[in-house]
């Protein structure tokens, strides 16, 4: 190419860059502009305005300098779909980008996606503070898993921050929360549990997945790490099950306490990811190394449906958050419900911090006990027509399970009473459907509870 | 304190990254390891001349390394900073006195004093910015891992 020739095309990428960056510069996009672009540009080879969806296991080299550039992480590049794809990268730039942190990772399901967040920055003899009240698996992954590592937890009460205080060792390397707890609605006090985690230099982990970036964005109040199951609301669906890690990029891995982030990696030929990736050395560590050595990639398929979702999220989580308001105060005012546990309603003792950390609405996942214990959950189960039994939240579809024998089934009563759940506690998860329509499916199911358990006060009469 | 913003600006960063064609890095490690030799080593792959300045090392990326800018048989576009935020001052004297057109200072690599005689001096500064993340963001790949470039276009192409 002549220097003319090279000199024009200077200049012409210059002045479309000035034309991009004048319309860039001092405008911050909104979030319902971001959950439709951020992370895609228009494929430069076809145009296609849609994200295609590169269903490859792998990538052609140019050469074997570039080849061994990308592998040495001297360069970006594609390599292998296990550690990267170019439909996963747009689904991990959208979210990493939606909750306003340096990048993220996509996993196979969110379950991997905790165990590779936590991997990578563990090892064995390190200690977890985790609040107490959490999903079934992730208690389940932290008490079997993690402990099989020889990693060590502390349970807390989420509401005590003296509790997250006095749990701290020399060998605590996390802490761990959910936003909306599952499924008791407990919500976090993310600012001060980060306050807490940042003055014994450790690390917070958030899972969001209950309140999407759109609800909550932890990294605004101090979360170091964000953890989805897109499974959920992020997919929005029920089509795909899937899972991603957003970091800050802020925590300071090489504050003597995270070797295992910023020593040479013998796993990496030496690289000292932190010094020499900076602000996304914990990323790298986490793509090249964890994602990797564990295999949980995420699906180009399912990141396509995830990245379909994610174009709807903020317009269907104000629809989950109006209907499950309307839901949880219709099971306020009825009597065979109680302890409704949605932290939007106005009794709520999470009221202050769901108006501090959730202003635009509670999510639409929480529970209630049924009136009748066990058999009176499992009757209002067997009635209803319109609310699915299934375990999974997050659908557009509403769903209902007994969480007691189904997703928190492993756990011991004390744990049980820990995350909120009683023999008799139903979980729902409210969805788009006309809000008139839910509420009529659970009344009728609320009348052939009080029909079965006037049926065995009659036995009882008969009997006696 | 400083203002960085005022160093960090899209505009500026593009236009610093398009016009330049000779790169000087100003403690570049001999170590492939090291932070520098990661953005030289990108940097060379995407045609920069790049210019190994090292008091310490010959040769570097297969480059003749110079003790320091003042000793550059040629014109640079960008002086690029590895060094301790202390050394600023005088690399930005040296940055004046050699026409440069650009002082690019790394992660971390912030100093006042450092950019006002670089600016005095009629040198475009960038600071607290990785060159290759920068460039990554706007030119090449950084997309490719997840990574957020905060980019918002329907553009087709971008601006590749």
């Amino acid at each position: 190419m002549g220097e003319v020739e090279k000199g024009a095309r200077v200049t012409d990428k210059l002045s479309r860059a000035e034309k991009l960056s004048a319309a860039e510069a001092g405008h911050a996009f909104g979030f319902e502009t971001r959950q439709l672009h951020a992370g895609q540009r228009p494929d430069p080879n076809t145009g296609a305005r849609a994200v295609p969806i590169f269903q490859t296991t792998s990538y052609v080299f140019e050469d074997p300098e570039s080849a061994a550039a990308y592998f040495n992480l001297q360069e970006y590049g594609n390599t292998y779909s296990r550690i990267m794809n170019p439909t996963v990268a747009v689904f991990e730039e959208r979210v990493a980008n939606l909750e306003g942190g340096a990048g993220a990772v996509a996993f196979a399901s969110g379950i991997a996606a905790q165990a590779a967040a936590l991997f990578t920055l563990l090892q064995p003899g390190d200690h977890v503070v985790s609040s107490a009240a959490l999903y079934g698996g992730t208690v389940n992954q932290f008490k079997h898993l993690l402990r099989k590592m020889n990693v060590e937890l502390t349970w807390v009460d989420p509401d005590d921050p003296d509790a997250w205080r006095h749990a701290v060792r020399p060998n605590t390397k996390a802490f761990f929360g959910e936003t909306i707890g599952n499924p008791g609605g407990n919500v976090l006090d993310i600012e001060t549990v980060a306050a807490i985690a940042h003055d014994r230099e450790v690390p917070l982990i958030v899972d969001n997945t209950f309140a999407t970036p759109y609800l909550c964005r932890p990294i605004e109040w101090g979360a170091d790490i964000v953890i989805h199951s897109a499974t959920k609301f992020i997919g929005g669906h029920g089509t795909s099950i899937g899972g991603v890690v957003v970091e800050a990029g802020t925590f300071n891995w090489s504050n003597g306490r995270f070797a295992v982030v910023a020593d040479p990696s013998p796993a990496y030929h030496g690289l000292q990811f932190h010094e020499t990736f900076g602000t996304y050395g914990y990323l790298m560590k986490l793509r090249a190394e964890t994602l990797r050595d564990l295999g949980a990639a995420l699906s180009p398929f399912n990141a396509f449906l995830f990245l379909q979702g994610l174009e709807t999220l903020s317009l269907r989580m104000e629809r989950h958050v109006d209907n499950a308001l309307a839901v949880a105060a219709f099971l306020e005012s009825h009597d065979l419900a109680s302890n409704v546990t949605y932290p939007g309603l106005p009794a709520s003792k999470y009221r202050p911090l769901t108006e501090k950390y959730l202003p635009r609405g509670a999510g639409a996942v929480f529970s209630f006990d049924c009136s009748g214990g066990r058999a009176g959950g499992q009757d209002l189960i067997r009635s209803l027509t319109l609310w699915s039994h299934l375990a999974n939240v997050g659908d557009a579809k509403s769903l209902i399970i007994h969480p007691a024998s189904t997703t928190h089934r492993q756990l011991s009563d004390a744990e049980l009473r820990a995350a909120g759940v009683g023999p008799g506690t139903v979980r729902l998860s409210v969805g788009t459907e006309s809000a008139a329509d839910l509420i009529w499916d659970l009344d009728q199911g609320f009348a052939s509870v009080a029909a079965a358990a006037g049926d065995t006060a009659d036995e009882k009469v008969a009997t006696t | 304190m400083t203002d960085l913003g005022r160093y960090q600006d899209p505009l500026t960063i593009q236009q610093v990254l398009y016009g330049a064609r000779t790169i000087a890095i100003v403690g570049l490690s001999a170590s492939e390891l090291r932070a520098s030799y990661f953005v030289g080593y990108y940097l060379k792959r995407h045609d920069y001349h790049v210019i190994p300045v090292n008091p310490r090392e010959s040769e570097i990326l297969g480059e003749t390394c110079y003790p320091s800018l003042l000793d550059l048989p040629v014109p640079v576009d960008v002086v690029n900073v590895f060094r301790s935020p202390d050394a600023l001052p005088g690399i930005a004297r040296d940055a004046v006195a050699i026409h440069a057109g650009a002082l690019w200072c790394q992660f971390g690599v912030i100093n006042a004093e450092g950019a006002r005689i670089a600016e005095d001096g009629g040198v475009t500064v960038i600071m607290d910015r990785c060159i290759k993340v920068e460039h990554a963001r706007y030119i090449g790949r950084m997309h490719w891992l997840g990574f957020n470039t905060q980019r918002i276009t329907s553009v087709r192409a971008g601006l590749q």
